[in-house]
């Protein structure tokens, strides 16, 4: 709880700071960012997990094993391209919302957990994966689930 | 070959000089100190060295798992010798971390394994350590520390020895 309050007043800050919503989902998604490509190790560290052979493993394993570990929910994956490089994590349930019941009017198009996309899009950079990772559906912007995009671009040579 | 001074009659030995201040090749130039006793050593790796030595490991590394015939080789995980072995271990993220040991320790695996937790613990999750920097974090040394022990301690029993 402690968590999802500091992560609130974090948001409720930058908002105070920056008048745009564009201005404040980049600094979220770079804070993320930067907490990913330290995660990452954590998280290599306790689960032990072999490297993944294909995209759809990773979303699995991003998906099962991840979220479950750092947030205590399980988002359902679905493979949402015919190349198989693009993915969707569908979010049931969202503890960082727990709080929050609607986006102010004037903060439309704030990505209130932006952060998380930098978290992941930082990760999957240091195993040399690029990706793009958006909001492509948002509850707290009225859509019916919350739906984090994940783009696989092309790998990185080592 | 490539051994220093490093103390005499105890008292340690920096370069050209004691620790208070005397020249070493004058104090054993003068008979009038014999009998004296001299520690012949491997000198200490400086941090530079270390980094040196580290990232030309970081080479072989490379070649190695290029060169091998297997595919897939993930690159070199031991190095044997007569006197140690050098265990790596590489993470999925590029990092390696290397442990020098005696050729009978056993354990190292899981070593390597604990050294990965505390360097994501202590290291990484430490808001003022940057990422490719040398660790000076005090709780990384102690953890670390504390590990070594633990596996010094399991000594040279392992499956099937």
């Amino acid at each position: 709880e402690l968590f999802v309050l500091t992560y609130g007043a974090l948001v409720a800050q930058l908002c105070k700071d920056y008048e745009k919503d564009e201005d404040v989902n980049t600094c979220l998604d770079r804070m993320g960012y930067g907490i990913g490509v330290r995660l990452i190790d954590d998280f290599l560290a306790r689960s032990a997990v072999k490297k993944c052979r294909s995209y759809s493993e990773t979303a699995d394993m991003i998906a099962q094993v991840a979220f479950k570990m750092y947030l205590g929910v399980t988002p359902s994956v679905s493979c949402s391209s015919a190349a198989g490089n693009e993915f969707s994590l569908i979010l049931d349930k969202n503890p960082l919302v727990d709080f929050v019941e609607e986006l102010p009017a004037e903060r439309a198009s704030l990505c209130y957990c932006n952060v998380l996309c930098g978290v992941i899009r930082g990760a999957l950079e240091m195993v040399h994966l690029a990706a793009e990772v958006t909001f492509l559906q948002d509850r707290l912007k009225g859509d019916a689930v919350t739906e984090i995009g994940i783009t696989f671009l092309r790998k990185a040579e080592d | 070959v490539g051994h220093a001074v490093l103390a005499i009659n105890g008292a340690e030995v920096n370069g050209r000089f004691t620790a208070d201040g005397k020249d070493v090749l004058e104090f054993l130039g003068n008979p009038a100190n014999y009998p004296v006793s001299i520690r012949f050593g491997r000198h200490r790796l400086s941090s530079n060295e270390k980094l040196m030595l580290a990232s030309m490991f970081h080479s072989l590394f490379a070649i190695g798992s290029q060169l091998s015939p297997e595919v897939g080789s993930s690159g070199i995980e031991m190095l044997e010798t007569d006197t140690f072995k050098l265990h790596c271990f590489q993470t999925l993220t590029g990092i390696k971390f290397m442990v020098l040991a005696d050729p009978r320790q056993a354990g190292i695996d899981s070593l390597l394994r604990k050294i990965y937790e505390i360097y994501s613990d202590f290291a990484l999750k430490n808001p003022f350590y940057s990422l490719e920097m040398p660790i000076r974090c005090e709780l990384f040394d102690q953890n670390l520390k504390l590990a070594l022990e633990v596996a010094e301690k399991a000594g040279p029993f392992g499956p099937g020895s």
